[in-house]
């Protein structure tokens, strides 16, 4: 789109736009250039920062992995199913996206606590989630399905029934038809929404910190070395942190793209 | 083999009702109507994919209306073939007999025999998106064909294809057909229903209409519906007067429709019932025809229009007559609309049906 074949109405929303994209990109950037590079070299350096930045990928990936095998079958029947309530189980799915982290924190502490049936059950194997990697995956995945849920939902939503109907009539079980028709189609959604749910677990605080703040995952570490030091000691935690994610964001989603076109 | 007994299907304000056929070991049965009068819907039904309200459904005596989809084998090929996108057309075949547990070897036989039964050699490792219509419809074909259906369901296979493809298709469901396979064709068009099925069942408004042998449909049309579908535009109903003569003595009687008195030769006795008349068995002239002809009228022409087979001329006589005509007489006569003009046709092109 050449500069002068803009007419107003392009104009008044490519600045419109362009503000947006200013306003996500100005403090990110900001921060880059106000960090030196011999903090960022020295931060990396820093075996707390990497044990805390591996502990914050690690649960997330994990938490993402484990909740997986659970919600898209869920999503499945979400997408395909007719019942009583589906209206009410899509809002309940969607409840931790609109309530404050904090109190997502302060109700999953409820629920795992030493007194509740699960702080049991974690007592008698002589672990807690309290304090441990296990609360931590909690919690991060109390805030970041309803991102998993909704995209693998709508992949299922967009693979064509006929299509399920053509495997059972070819004498498919409805196993083999969710393994070999649906979920192949429905992969790139999928995908989609593990990596919107692993990347919502890692920028995870509220809820977390309620939960466990030891071990420390890289959003509590940043908040407290902020709370403590200052912006300048906290900074460069935040830009390693934020590299590493998109990095790893980045090389996931062309992954994600290159299977999915394989697949179709 | 396969009995269809009262099957209905209530689907929001749509109904299939107390739908009744048999179809034969090795028949290649057409059901034939307009679109949206429930072909689709009562071939899922026997399919399985939609669980029927009410009604029977027998496969070699066995009643099957509630098994499952899985264990029928009446494999239904779709307009639009269903061919999974994600994988090869190699693998598209394989699948119903992976289902079948068939071993490596016994699939790898299989599909060679299958993809030089209907073309599709060099098709095998090409994924269906990049197929044209006629090949994935082959395709689609072999897909069915891989795990021996007792019957095949074809949901208007040929419509979405070219005339080349078409004729190609039709041949190869012929030979499938001939090789024994059992064929249920749902279809709006009766030209390829001529071409392929020995039985058709017409349908008309969630039922079926009429059922037997192309040559009965054509030939003894039951109702005024079944008669326009089949491309018969003069049907008229009324009644039949006469002296009532022998059974089989054929003789002239006068058939009333409305104010007017057509002359039917007849083996028929007098009574309520309809007629045929082949609109390309009236003559159509512009002064009054002096022949042995019993049936002349004068009319008004009230439209002209192209068809495949000529022209077709519709004279208002007091019931609208369509008379079919070559380029060359449309233009040698000099016809236009509103032209008075007249008409005629033998007692003997005139068919009676009692009711």
């Amino acid at each position: 789109m050449k500069l002068r074949n803009l007419d107003k109405f392009d104009l008044i929303f490519s600045i419109l736009g362009g503000a947006v994209l200013l306003f996500v990109i100005a403090p990110l950037f900001s921060m880059v250039i106000k960090t030196p590079a011999a903090d960022l070299v020295a931060t990396a350096a820093e075996a707390e920062v990497q044990g805390s930045i591996f502990l914050t990928l690690w649960c997330s990936m994990a938490a993402t992995a484990l909740f997986a095998v659970s919600a898209i079958p869920l999503a499945y029947l979400l997408a395909r199913k007719q019942f009583r309530g589906k209206r009410l189980v899509i809002a309940v799915i969607d409840l931790p996206i609109v309530i404050p982290h904090s109190a997502a924190g302060i109700a999953i502490l409820g629920f795992i606590n030493r007194d509740s049936l699960l702080g049991h059950a974690a007592g008698y194997f002589g672990t807690s989630f309290v304090g441990g990697e296990g609360g931590i995956m909690l919690a991060m995945a109390f805030v970041s399905i309803p991102f998993l849920l909704s995209a693998a939902r709508n992949g299922f939503l967009g693979v064509p029934v006929r299509l399920e109907k053509a495997a059972l009539n070819l004498g498919a079980s409805p196993l083999r038809v969710f393994f070999t028709v649906s979920l192949p189609l429905a992969w790139r959604d999928i995908v989609s929404g593990l990596v919107l749910m692993w990347a919502r677990g890692l920028s995870e605080f509220g809820a977390v910190v309620i939960v466990a703040y030891h071990p420390i995952v890289t959003p509590v570490m940043i908040f407290e070395r902020f709370g403590a030091y200052g912006l300048k000691y906290a900074r460069p935690v935040a830009v390693i942190f934020i590299a590493v994610c998109l990095v790893l964001f980045l090389v996931l989603r062309l992954l994600a793209r290159e299977r999915s076109d394989v697949a179709r | 083999m396969l009995r269809v007994d009262s099957l209905t299907k209530k689907l929001g304000d749509f109904e299939i009702s107390n739908v009744s056929f048999d179809v034969g070991e090795g028949d290649y049965f057409a059901l034939l109507g307009a679109s949206g009068v429930g072909k689709s819907i009562l071939l899922e039904a026997l399919a399985g994919i939609m669980p029927p309200d009410s009604g029977h459904l027998f496969l070699d005596g066995k009643e099957i209306t509630h098994e499952k989809i899985q264990k029928r084998r009446l494999v239904l090929v779709h307009q639009n073939q269903s061919l999974f996108p994600h994988l090869t057309v190699r693998q598209n075949i394989a699948y119903g007999l992976k289902c079948l547990g068939r071993t490596r070897e016994v699939m790898r036989r299989k599909i060679g025999q299958l993809a030089e039964a209907v073309a599709i050699e060099g098709l095998l490792d090409r994924y269906p998106p990049t197929l044209s219509g006629g090949e994935a419809q082959r395709v689609a074909l072999a897909r069915s064909l891989a795990i021996e259906p007792r019957c095949l369901l074809l949901d208007e296979p040929l419509s979405a294809l070219d005339n080349h493809s078409r004729h190609e298709l039709r041949a190869l469901l012929r030979e499938v057909n001939r090789q024994g396979y059992t064929i249920i064709h749902v279809t709006h068009d009766f030209e390829e229903t001529i071409s392929l099925a020995n039985r058709i069942a017409v349908m008309e408004k969630g039922s079926i209409a009429q059922v037997g042998s192309p040559q009965e449909i054509f030939h003894h049309p039951r109702s005024e519906f079944v008669a326009k579908f089949i491309g018969i535009k003069n049907f008229f109903h009324g009644e039949l007067n006469g002296q009532m003569g022998e059974a089989d003595s054929f003789r002239t009687g006068n058939f009333t429709t409305g104010d007017l008195s057509i002359c039917v030769y007849t083996d028929h006795q007098p009574g309520l019932g309809h007629v045929c008349i082949g609109s390309d068995e009236i003559v159509i002239s512009t002064g009054k025809p002096s022949s042995s002809a019993r049936n002349i009228f004068a009319g008004v022409i009230k439209d002209i229009s192209n068809t495949r087979s000529g022209i077709e001329v519709i004279v208002d006589i007091g019931r609208e007559v369509a008379v079919l005509i070559t380029p060359e007489s449309l233009v040698s006569m000099g016809l236009s609309y509103g032209d008075t003009v007249w008409i005629e046709f033998k007692a003997t092109a005139v068919k009676f049906f009692p009711k």
